[in-house]
């Protein structure tokens, strides 16, 4: 018998790199949405990443000191191969693409014709189209150093810089795209202000904290902000981020190693410190958003902390219940980078904080350890109604986003 | 089960791969030290295109008799083909996991007749 033979259809792209469209790279996300049928579910991105300093010398121009305004703008027409001005750092240490291995994390240098709205408004769409997401709320990249800042007003200037910028060239071209602004807490006045100034622009749905920095939240100083951001109704989110120069963190000789805890470190400090100083007794509507420290590390505080308490009780008089009760209803979790090594523990952990009303999906894209919404999709333990809450529904209902009739299952 | 060409041998650089299409199943076909390997283009963690992935040796840590580490070297002639989602590494040959052998690519058969390159496929 003659075996028939038909030719196989080469794919268009045989290897992914830097200049690979992202709507290639991200073609299997798509493709998994349509087939298993969760295509037209509201799917909202709480976490997503553009490269600000790509874009620097535009930013810059968006400085309100006129003395800062002129340097920078100088510093970035004369100099050659200089960092983005006024900005600290890692500098050379972004080994997140782990030598080349993951391309969109060393660049995105897809080809971009229209003109019409901003590159990084274009790129966000590819992005949004691929995981079929119906909002996407942009963070920037390498100012989530800013915390760190040896110049304290230079936090104020760079994070007021890229508010401006963000808000007048970048949200208005797509309704889509949202934003916490970024905060100068390392100065609390200026952090009202900066509250007061951007709150209100379209298109900005809370405000954000960058959370490597070595300042208490529970300082007396951040009352009039917290209360002012309760007012808003908006919520108040901590981004994660590493800090190789953090002490505990010195003897980390690895990338690895060190952005595991490091992406963690900060956020249960901070939340240690949230909770044990009864912030959610205070200011009982000011909702936090933990974000991009994953999730893993929730029970563990949780139990660590409610241990604690029950035996100095004396040490945080303001709590009037168990430490993880405030975790697991003032506080909400963006899933990224979900740890889903072990399926036991994952189903105990979203039962722990409750993610069917408090855990916001998240992918993080571009960076190396994004998730696609089938990561939540594809969660054994999980019903539909929990699944369609988690991508979208919990994140509509806590920043208060349009959700279509067929959407809300 | 049919039959699919995917093309000469002599097509193929060495180590290269070519990635094609069968229906909806997209498929990597490698070549290395002459020796044909295929895998589906879809990898065990995220579902990410991972035969449209880089290729790099795998990477081996230098030890001293001692025990003390002395850096990091390559192991020549084992290639991995690297996920470009996430990085999830594969030895080509067995599309196994270098780090967690259990995670490992789903196999598709391979045949060379008369110089060409076929795979089976469902």
């Amino acid at each position: 018998m003659d075996v028939r033979i038909t030719p196989a259809q080469p794919m268009p792209i045989q290897e992914i790199d830097v200049r690979t469209d992202t709507r290639d790279i991200l073609a299997h996300s798509r493709k998994h949405s349509e087939k298993a049928g969760y295509a037209d579910w509201l799917i909202v991105d709480i976490d997503a990443h553009h490269t600000e300093t790509v874009s620097w010398g535009e930013v810059v121009k968006f400085i309100d000191d006129p003395v800062l305004r002129d340097q920078a703008d100088t510093y970035h027409r004369d100099r050659v191969g200089a960092p983005p001005y006024g900005l600290n750092g890692d500098l050379g240490l972004r080994y997140q693409d782990v030598g080349g291995r993951i391309p969109h994390q060393s660049g995105i240098r897809e080809t971009v014709d229209d003109t019409s709205v901003h590159r990084d408004v274009t790129l966000s769409r590819r992005a949004m189209d691929s995981f079929q997401l119906d909002y996407m709320v942009l963070f920037p990249t390498p100012m989530l150093f800013l915390g760190m800042h040896p110049q304290p007003y230079m936090e104020v200037v760079l994070c007021n810089a890229y508010n401006r910028w963000l808000t007048e060239e970048i949200l208005p071209g797509d309704p889509k795209l949202k934003a916490m602004v970024v905060i100068p807490f390392n100065t609390p006045e200026e952090a009202c202000k900066t509250v007061e100034r951007f709150g209100k622009c379209p298109g900005v749905i809370g405000f954000t904290v960058t959370s490597t920095r070595y300042k208490p939240v529970h300082s007396n100083e951040y009352m009039r902000l917290y209360r002012m951001i309760e007012e808003t109704g908006k919520p108040l989110g901590f981004h994660a981020g590493y800090h190789w120069q953090d002490p505990s963190l010195a003897t980390c000789n690895s990338f690895l190693g060190m952005h595991s805890l490091g992406f963690v470190w900060a956020n249960m400090v901070h939340m240690t410190n949230w909770v044990l100083n009864g912030i959610p007794e205070r200011f009982p509507g000011l909702k936090t958003v933990w974000i991009e420290s994953g999730i893993a590390w929730v029970p563990f505080l949780m139990q660590r902390l409610d241990e604690q308490y029950l035996m100095r009780q004396s040490e945080a008089p303001l709590l009037k219940r168990m430490p993880s009760e405030y975790m697991n209803t003032n506080c909400f979790y963006t899933s990224q980078p979900l740890e889903k090594g072990n399926m036991k523990a994952v189903e105990c952990t979203f039962d722990m904080i409750k993610a069917e009303t408090q855990l916001l999906f998240a992918t993080d894209w571009p960076h190396f350890d994004f998730d696609s919404p089938r990561v939540i999709y594809d969660m054994p333990f999980l019903d539909e109604m929990q699944k369609r809450r988690i991508l979208g529904l919990n994140a509509a209902e806590l920043f208060g986003l349009e959700v279509k009739p067929h959407q809300r299952g | 089960m049919q039959t699919v060409r995917v093309g000469r041998v002599n097509e193929f650089e060495d180590p290269g791969r070519k990635v094609v299409a069968v229906g909806e199943t997209e498929i990597g076909v490698f070549c290395l030290d002459g020796e044909f390997y295929a895998w589906v283009n879809d990898c065990p963690h995220q579902g990410g295109p991972v035969c449209q992935g880089r290729f790099f040796t795998k990477v081996l840590e230098v030890l001293g008799a001692d025990q003390s580490s002395h850096g990091r070297t390559y192991e020549e002639g084992t290639l991995h083909i690297v996920c470009p989602w996430h990085g999830f590494e594969y030895d080509v040959r067995t599309g196994k996991h270098p780090g967690a052998p259990d995670i490992a690519l789903t196999p598709v058969t391979v045949q060379v007749q008369d110089g060409e390159v076929h795979i089976l496929v469902d």
